[in-house]
């Protein structure tokens, strides 16, 4: 054993301090064989799909109650669904850090518009953000539809609008959104694979 | 043999035995550096599991973010670049937090009773509400691990999830492991696991690749597979030999018992000062006079 006298001094006054302390009841004697209650024993699971990027992972939302009338939920926490078979319960930072996702104060939960020139974003009705995109889109596609090429076959292009669509999302829903895209002859048309 | 066994092995600052007929499994958490690609998210498992929001800190310059362990950061990614041979550059990510050593010197060295614990499945765990903030656990470390809160003076590090293993689950940076390098479960199994990834990595060239469970703390339930085992201290210092200070021997062993009769002295000595000599009163002819002066 190696002690310096400077370490001799040192752990001779500091064993002196401790004993002191935990003799006048800086020590509480009760030593219980406890560990932090697990915190989802009794919150609700929900399955959901990460919103990030076009891998979609599997996530698990937890959900303080039990969905009684009564009860405000609150998500308390996230992780990886072990049953999905993309992830398999892992989850990379950005999808382990969900929950902080969900409590952002810059997470955008309904339409806003921005009048041009403006500053200001004012809340819109979803009905009033269909019904705007619906209008500009025709007005679009009135004006720059391509029915037939300079070789005078058909063709039936738009190309002054493209369309951006979720990456997340199940087969079924992409299927209806290329559906849509396409028959309105849209040719730019992607998803936000990478975010 | 249940994984999640909570039976309290050792606690700190108790000198009678704990119970100990029931034999439990030891549970182990498996780092295998050849396969972590540094993407932070056990860092990021474990602040939202543990309800902990360290501040935003500021770039260093290097990947290491927040750059060491704190109150409210239990575990951190540690970077090292290196160059064993000229021309091949490694990038060594280390996971550091916790070793849940078979031989916690933090448990040794703590003096209050019932602050930090080892449950027969390997955790060694601290409950903050016992604790007097001493620091002694940071002396007794030999992976200097702990850290003390500045808001609230008690020593915090990573618990191995204690919560959730002792329902049956693995700890949160576990799960979330997008690549698997960390790996969940009995220490027998880790140690078989890692005996696959050393003939894995051998074969690729990593002659002295091997399994770090350091003997001179009694192993540990944290365990890291190394391409250069023979070298861990290139892992951002990753002790060689790490063993558990003398001073908590010292301390331990000599100063607490000496410290500890002196004070009990100073009490009887204080009672037997009472019983012969009795109170120092003052008598009334004396008050009269002050009185009177004033």
């Amino acid at each position: 054993m190696q002690v310096t006298r400077r370490q001799f001094f040192k752990v001779c006054a500091g064993g002196l301090g401790a004993s002191s302390m935990a003799m006048l009841g800086f020590s509480p004697n009760d030593a219980l064989a406890e560990v932090r209650e697990f915190k989802l024993a009794r919150t609700t699971e929900t399955r959901n799909t990460c919103p990030y990027c076009s891998v979609g992972c599997g996530v698990l939302i937890y959900n303080l109650g039990d969905k009684a009338k009564n009860v405000h939920g609150k998500v308390i926490h996230i992780e990886g669904d072990p049953d999905h078979p993309v992830n398999r319960g892992t989850l990379c930072p950005k999808g382990a850090a969900l929950l902080d996702f969900v409590e952002s104060p810059n997470r955008l939960k309904y339409p806003e518009y921005r009048a041009a020139g403006s500053k200001e974003w004012t809340r819109i009705s979803w009905d009033d953000a269909f019904t705007r995109i619906a209008k500009l889109m025709k007005q679009d596609r009135d004006k720059n539809f391509i029915a037939k090429n300079k070789d005078g076959a058909t063709v039936n292009r738009w190309i002054s609008t493209g369309f951006l669509a979720a990456s997340a999302s199940s087969n079924e829903t992409g299927y209806l959104t290329q559906k849509v895209a396409r028959s309105l002859g849209l040719l730019a048309f992607d998803n936000q694979a990478r975010v | 043999m249940a994984l999640q066994s909570l039976d309290i092995k050792a606690r700190s600052a108790t000198t009678t035995p704990s119970p100990s007929a029931r034999e439990t499994m030891e549970v182990a958490k498996l780092i295998d550096i050849s396969k972590c690609i540094g993407c932070k998210a056990c860092q990021v498992a474990c602040m939202e599991w543990n309800d902990l929001r360290d501040e935003v800190g500021t770039n260093v310059g290097v990947y290491d973010n927040p750059p060491n362990l704190t109150a409210e950061s239990w575990t951190v990614m540690r970077y090292s670049e290196v160059e064993l041979e000229a021309n091949k550059l490694e990038w060594l990510i280390r996971k550091d937090g916790c070793m849940h050593c078979a031989d916690p010197g933090c448990l040794k060295a703590c003096p209050a009773p019932g602050a930090i614990v080892q449950y027969s499945n390997g955790i060694v765990d601290f409950h903050q509400e016992h604790c007097i903030g001493c620091g002694y656990c940071i002396t007794g470390c030999p992976f200097d691990i702990p850290r003390i809160s500045k808001k609230d003076s008690k020593a915090y590090k990573c618990t191995l999830c204690s919560d959730r293993v002792a329902v049956g689950m693995e700890p949160a940076c576990v799960k979330t492991c997008p690549t698997g390098a960390i790996v969940f479960g009995t220490k027998d199994d880790m140690i078989h696991h890692a005996e696959g990834r050393i003939i894995d990595l051998k074969s690729r060239g990593y002659a002295n690749a091997g399994l770090y469970d350091p003997q001179g703390v009694g192993g540990t339930h944290v365990m890291y597979v190394l391409q250069h085992a023979d070298k861990p201290e290139i892992y951002n210092n990753l002790p060689k030999n790490p063993t558990i200070s003398p001073m908590v021997g010292l301390w331990k062993g000599i100063t607490k018992p000496l410290t500890s009769f002196a004070l009990g002295l100073l009490a009887v000595g204080t009672l037997f000062h009472y019983v012969i000599k009795g109170p120092n009163e003052v008598s009334k002819d004396i008050e009269k006079e002050f009185e009177n002066e004033s």
